[in-house]
């Protein structure tokens, strides 16, 4: 065991910080601060709490919100779809059996589960967070350690407040020098990924430093922490600063006063110190970094906007070189064709990793008095909570949104994984703010290129790819 | 949960990598309030044409594999979603063991707690296995988790790691809630010490 003068990383202070029990061999019982819990991963956990008699040991620490499933169409007429409705109507008993709070999605505080506990202030610097959704590592944003988990677990965390962990490595991500115009957080952790591959986390928990990092709003913080499990880590983080206490300071679920003043002084504490050690450390230069499009159908299959589909065929090993060509014919493209050259059906932005009020302001900036390309088949916008669609709609965002043509939905995960009726068509090809580009994942046969949202805004008016650094 | 002692089938090859949960169980079957018959729903997009009839080119359509017990597959299998259906799926289609060269880990994590056994593999012994998992019905392998082996149809063996507290639960078919609850006074005191903090 580390001793308590021994040199620490972050993530090994907030774990240290919440062992319940260890055993000998290394197994921790880790005490869980916040659970976030949605409909498509519950259903179960909660009917084996009835099949035992267990109840939910912390109704406080915990927060029910819908938001993959459901319509992104007006919601006031309830929902047409009946497994959907179903398993809305089970979070919605499951909620108030139980006696946690609730959003449905009728309420203004409703949205995707990873937009609502940062603006909630439900997430907080030091904490454990976990829902069963592995892009629960946006919240590490924050300085929380924060990971997804699969429903046995959701099922473990309501019964016991607690999860049977073991020690994860500790890795460094470290970004320095500026970001080019143009360039954002999504850029960045989809070169991240490109540079250490799908598996490059797997055992890992990812702390990402540098000035790059320093530099990015807490809206773009959480964009590179949502896609460490797109890098194989369960848990991304950033060590908290000025600017995420200013974030969470007034939000409903943050601390007041005189506890806000205690945080403070324990928030303070959470940097890795000087000389801690880490199992692998990655340097990447911001200034290097250009806007990315993915091509394949994996995270790690990414190219700068400015080059070409890459050959399969330069790669040694058997089973990848296949896979890739796989992807590629899924894909429909052929090696060497320029990524500005391929024409796109569908623009969807939104989603966890792209759906805050940041990502839409930047939208609105580039279609801003000009007209989505008609060669499209549409052109969507899902903001990615209640209160992201009212902040919005307060600063005028949806009129330049509908004036130039995209759709304004209601919030929730909508195409990101396409549950609900927003999906792709077999053969359709979009560009898609999300953060999975999987087979089948935005819609059977539907093919999905990931970028940020300006290049989606880009993409929008051209009808293909452009290069943003080039744009006026 | 079934315990997971030994296990003797032919092993069933899929020669891709970063096999994603969207593809071991995509989307439209996540509508489910239960934990079971999500067998057919396993690999549907690889496994079915559109119109629904079986992809004959699918490794698990194949009469040699249609009741493989053992998944041999490519490297980082499970990435992605965090959704345990696809354990369910596995485990409800009949596969209880998948070999890989690295698992994602929250994929591995819920094969534990549905008494399915992942095996770590050196790409060097994935390659064998491959070799013995094309052989089709003419090769069995049989997994010993007492002994952390692999027997392949040669009498040869591989030998695998894996945390012995997850070995140990895996064998006896243990409930983790149930231990944890064993363990309520500590989690009562940690609650203690934490109430002292005004904030959290």
């Amino acid at each position: 065991m580390t001793s308590s003068t021994a040199p620490r990383t972050l993530y090994d202070k907030i774990f240290d910080d919440h062992i319940v029990d260890r055993q000998e061999d290394g197994t921790c019982l880790l005490y869980i601060d916040r659970h976030l819990v949605h409909e498509v991963t519950s259903p179960q956990a909660f009917e084996g709490l009835r099949m035992t008699g267990r109840k939910v040991r912390a109704p406080e620490k915990t927060l029910a919100v819908v938001d993959h499933n459901i319509p992104t169409t007006d919601r006031k007429a309830g929902i047409a779809e009946e497994e959907s409705r179903i398993q809305v109507e089970a979070l919605a008993k499951n909620a108030k059996d139980f006696g946690v709070e609730y959003f449905n999605e009728l309420d203004i505080r409703q949205g995707i589960v990873h937009i609502v506990g940062p603006e909630q202030g439900f997430t907080l610097p030091g904490t454990t967070i976990v829902c069963g959704d592995s892009h629960t590592s946006t919240h590490g944003a924050f300085g929380a350690l924060a990971h997804g988990i699969g429903t046995s677990e959701v099922e473990h965390v309501l019964a016991t407040q607690t999860l049977i962990q073991k020690k994860a490595k500790n890795m460094l991500v470290q970004v320095d020098g500026a970001l080019a115009k143009g360039v954002t957080a999504k850029d960045v952790t989809l070169a991240i990924i490109g540079e250490i591959g799908t598996a490059g986390g797997t055992g890992s928990v990812i702390e990402y430093a540098g000035e790059a990092i320093r530099a990015l709003s807490m809206e773009g913080r959480m964009t590179v922490c949502n896609m460490s499990i797109e890098g194989g880590a369960r848990a991304g983080m950033i060590a908290p600063d000025e600017k995420a206490f200013t974030y969470l300071n007034g939000r409903p679920k943050a601390p007041k006063g005189a506890a806000w003043d205690e945080a403070m002084r324990y928030w303070e504490t959470l940097r890795t110190d000087e000389g801690a050690h880490f199992d692998r450390i990655v340097k990447l230069d911001a200034a290097n970094l250009p806007p990315i499009v993915s091509w394949g159908t994996s995270p790690e299959d990414v190219i700068s906007v400015a080059g070409s589909v890459p050959n399969p065929d330069d790669i040694a090993e058997e089973t990848k070189r296949s896979s890739k060509w796989r992807a590629l014919d899924y894909m429909g493209l052929k090696p060497g064709t320029r990524m500005t050259e391929i024409p796109l059906d569908v623009i969807w932005i939104g989603s966890c990793t792209n759906g805050r009020i940041e990502d839409l302001r930047a939208v609105a900036k580039i279609v801003e008095g000009k007209k989505i390309a008609g060669s499209l088949d549409y052109a969507m916008i899902v903001p990615g909570s209640g209160l992201v669609k009212q902040q919005a709609e307060e600063e005028g965002l949806d009129k330049i949104f509908l004036a130039a043509g995209f759709e304004w939905r209601e919030p929730g995960c909508s195409m990101c994984l396409g549950m609900n009726p927003d999906q792709l068509k077999p053969g359709q090809r979009a560009a898609s703010t999300s953060n999975r580009n999987f087979e089948g994942r935005q819609g059977f046969k539907g093919r999905t290129h990931l970028v940020s949202p300006q290049m989606a805004a880009a993409a929008a008016l051209a009808g293909h790819f452009v290069d943003v650094r080039q744009m006026g | 949960m079934q315990p997971f002692t030994t296990l003797t089938s032919t092993p069933a090859p899929l020669k891709v990598i970063n096999v994603d949960t969207d593809m071991i169980i995509p989307k439209q079957y996540l509508k489910t309030i239960k934990r079971t018959g999500l067998g057919t729903a396993l690999f549907a997009e690889m496994r079915y044409n559109e119109d629904g009839a079986e992809n004959p080119d699918f490794v698990l359509n194949q009469p040699a594999y249609r009741k493989s017990e053992i998944l041999v597959a490519g490297d980082n299998f499970g990435c992605g979603s965090s959704r345990e259906h696809a354990p369910w799926a596995l485990l409800d289609f009949g596969i209880r063991c998948v070999i890989s060269t690295s698992f994602a880990d929250i994929f591995y994590n819920n094969c534990f707690k549905n008494g399915i056994l992942p095996i770590v593999v050196s790409p060097e012994d994935l390659e064998k296995l491959f070799d013995d998992a094309d052989r089709g019905s003419n090769a069995t392998l049989t997994v010993d988790l007492a002994k952390q082996e692999i027997k392949g149809p040669d009498g040869g063996t591989v030998t695998f790691d894996i945390d012995p507290f997850r070995k140990h639960c895996l064998l006896n078919g243990l409930d983790d809630i149930g231990l944890t609850m064993e363990k309520a006074p500590k989690i009562d005191a940690f609650e203690a010490k934490l109430a002292k903090r005004a904030w959290a």
